[in-house]
Parts: C-alpha cells; structure tokens; sequence
C-alpha cells in the first residue's frame, strides 16, 4: 500500500526514515555512550593522578612488583585482537562470512588469553598479599601507604576486565548473529558497534599498562 | 540522505597500523628501562596518546567518518583534561599557602593616634 517504490529491507526499524539515517544513529548513540565510558574510566585516572602526584617514591617502589613481561604481553594481545575486530568487520563489508567468522573467533580467543594472563597476574599478588586497601599484607616493600598502589592497580585493571568480561559476551552474540546470517555488506551496523567498543577497551589498556606497569 | 558510504580499507593499511602499534609497545617498554627521571612520564604518556590516536582514526574509523563522532570523542577528552588539571592545582598545592605570620602592632601605629 504505502510507498511501494522504496525498498524496506528487514533490519530496518520503522521509525527512521532510510538505512542510512538508522546506522548513524545507531553510531552517534554508541559514541555518546563511549563518552561516558571515557569519563567512568577518567574518575580512576585522576586518583591516579592525585595519589602519584602526592606518593611519587611508593608509586615507583610499587610498580616495580607488577611483571612487565607480562604487561607488554597482554599489551600485544590486545593490540592483535583490536586488529582481528577490525578485520572481522571489513570482511563483512565485502561479504566474506567465513573469513569474518575466523576473525572474530580469532578476536574472541585473544579476549580470553588476556583474561588468563590478569588471572596469573592476580592470583600471584592475592598469593603476596599485595591486596587494596586494608586488606594489603605485604611486607617486602619500603615506603608508606603502598595499598594505595595496590587499591588503584586493582580498581583500574578490574574494571577494565570487566570490560573485557562484557566484551567476550557481545563478541560471543556477534559470532552467533554472523553463523545465522544476519549481517551482510549492507548491514552490519550491530557489529560495527561492537568493534567501537572493544577498540575503546584497548585505548584503554594502551593507558593503563604505561601508567601502572612502566612508570612509577 | 546517503551522504554516508561505506569505507572499505584495505587489509594492508590495517596491517600497517597494528605494526605501527607494536613497533610503539616495544620503544615505550625499552625506554622505560632507561632512567631519565621525569621524562619517563612524559615519554610514555606521548607514545600512549600516539597509540590511542592511531586506534582512534584508523581501527575506529574516525579518520573517514562524519566529524560528529570525532566532536563526541574530542569532548569527552576535553572535559576530562578540565577534570583532571583543576583536581590537580587543588591536591598539589595543598598546603602550600603563604604563611604570614602574626606580629604585635606597634603603639606609633596610626590606629593608635586616630583614637587618642
């Protein structure tokens, strides 16, 4: 009845006028939300600001406790798997489902070898005793208030892995939607906010490791 | 109202930009074993936003997207400079407050003489 000459392909919700209209929507939302993604994270950045600026001698006797070999290695994991995100997401572009399925899966896999390698990390310093708060029993180190270090430590890396927790869960869906075919050159705008994402998770880390792993 | 296209990147240019990444992780983790005192920070805070803009522009497309996206993404970064150098003039320059110290006022003062 109405307007047969336009084409109203499925994925398109009634309330936008073109497909167009409905993807940059969808992509101005999703940067709005990363805004406040950006602004959650920079509350903890700016104790870190206060606290380093106030104890500069504990954040450098600190820091020296993280592993820096396994810092840069999860660097590197996070850094291949944004590239495997963006690569996911051009094959689509040019429809190659397969290859696009192999790269998520790929993305999807290095999202858990960063997780395993924090569980080592964690479970080594809960081991130690280096724990936020009150909970610090640690005696090895010189220097006054070193659960300060270890608040901070925990509360950004935690975060940032429950990012990387929500992450696995949306790259997991993602993979499911790409096997049932829901996402073709023409739409793939589901997939495109999921790289957003997980591309502002790494920016992220790109942050945090230097601050906590390299410099006191 | 398609004013937008799709950008389809070459897979080379992905390429480069994860080795331009990496090439910046292996300086960033070297120059952090040299001591150069204050300038550790800084280096490494540079190689950082150096990295974070290259994810920016070319994983999240910011480079060929509509400006919008950049605008949203420049704002949170300014408001979350304004955030943390305003925290900081605060908490670095507690108690750093010039201190004058009471004295007793002289009988000569003109205080004195205007109540005579």
């Amino acid at each position: 009845m109405s307007a047969p000459s336009t084409i109203h392909p499925f994925y398109l919700q009634h309330h936008f006028s073109d497909a167009v209209q409905q993807r940059e929507s969808a992509k101005l939302g999703m940067w709005i939300f990363l805004l406040t993604e950006i602004l959650l994270f920079g509350g903890l950045f700016v104790a870190y600001g206060i606290f380093r600026s106030w104890y500069p001698e504990m954040f450098f006797n600190a820091h020296k406790q993280l592993n820096v070999f396994l810092g840069s290695v999860n660097t590197v994991v996070l850094i291949s798997s944004s590239l495997t995100m963006a690569l996911a997401i051009r094959s689509v572009q040019v429809n190659a489902k397969k290859q696009a399925l192999i790269f998520l899966i790929l993305t999807l896999l290095l999202a858990v070898t960063f997780l395993v390698i924090k569980y080592f990390e964690y479970a080594h310093k809960i081991e130690l005793g280096q724990l936020p708060g009150k909970f610090y029993t640690y005696d090895g180190m010189l220097g006054n208030n070193p659960h300060i270090f270890f608040s901070i430590y925990f509360m950004m890396t935690g975060l940032h892995g429950l990012h990387v927790i929500i992450g696995i869960c949306v790259i997991s869906w993602m993979i499911r939607r790409t096997m049932k075919n829901h996402f073709s050159a023409e739409y793939y705008t589901p997939l495109e906010l999921t790289g957003l994402y997980w591309h502002l998770v790494d920016m992220i880390w790109i942050f945090l490791f230097p601050l906590l792993y390299l410099v006191g | 109202m398609s004013t937008e296209k799709t950008h389809i990147i070459p897979i080379r240019k992905y390429i480069f930009v994860a080795a331009g990444l990496l090439l910046l992780t292996f300086i960033t983790v070297t120059v952090s074993f040299i001591n150069l005192g204050p300038y550790n920070v800084t280096i490494a805070l540079f190689i950082a936003s150096i990295k974070a803009i290259l994810v920016a522009f070319f994983f999240m497309h910011l480079f060929w997207d509509k400006k919008i996206y950049l605008v949203i993404f420049s704002i949170a970064l300014l408001f979350l400079t304004i955030f943390l150098t305003f925290t900081l003039f605060d908490t670095t320059t507690r108690g750093a407050i010039y201190q004058q110290v009471g004295k007793p006022i002289k009988s000569e003062a003109p205080i004195y003489q205007n109540t005579k």
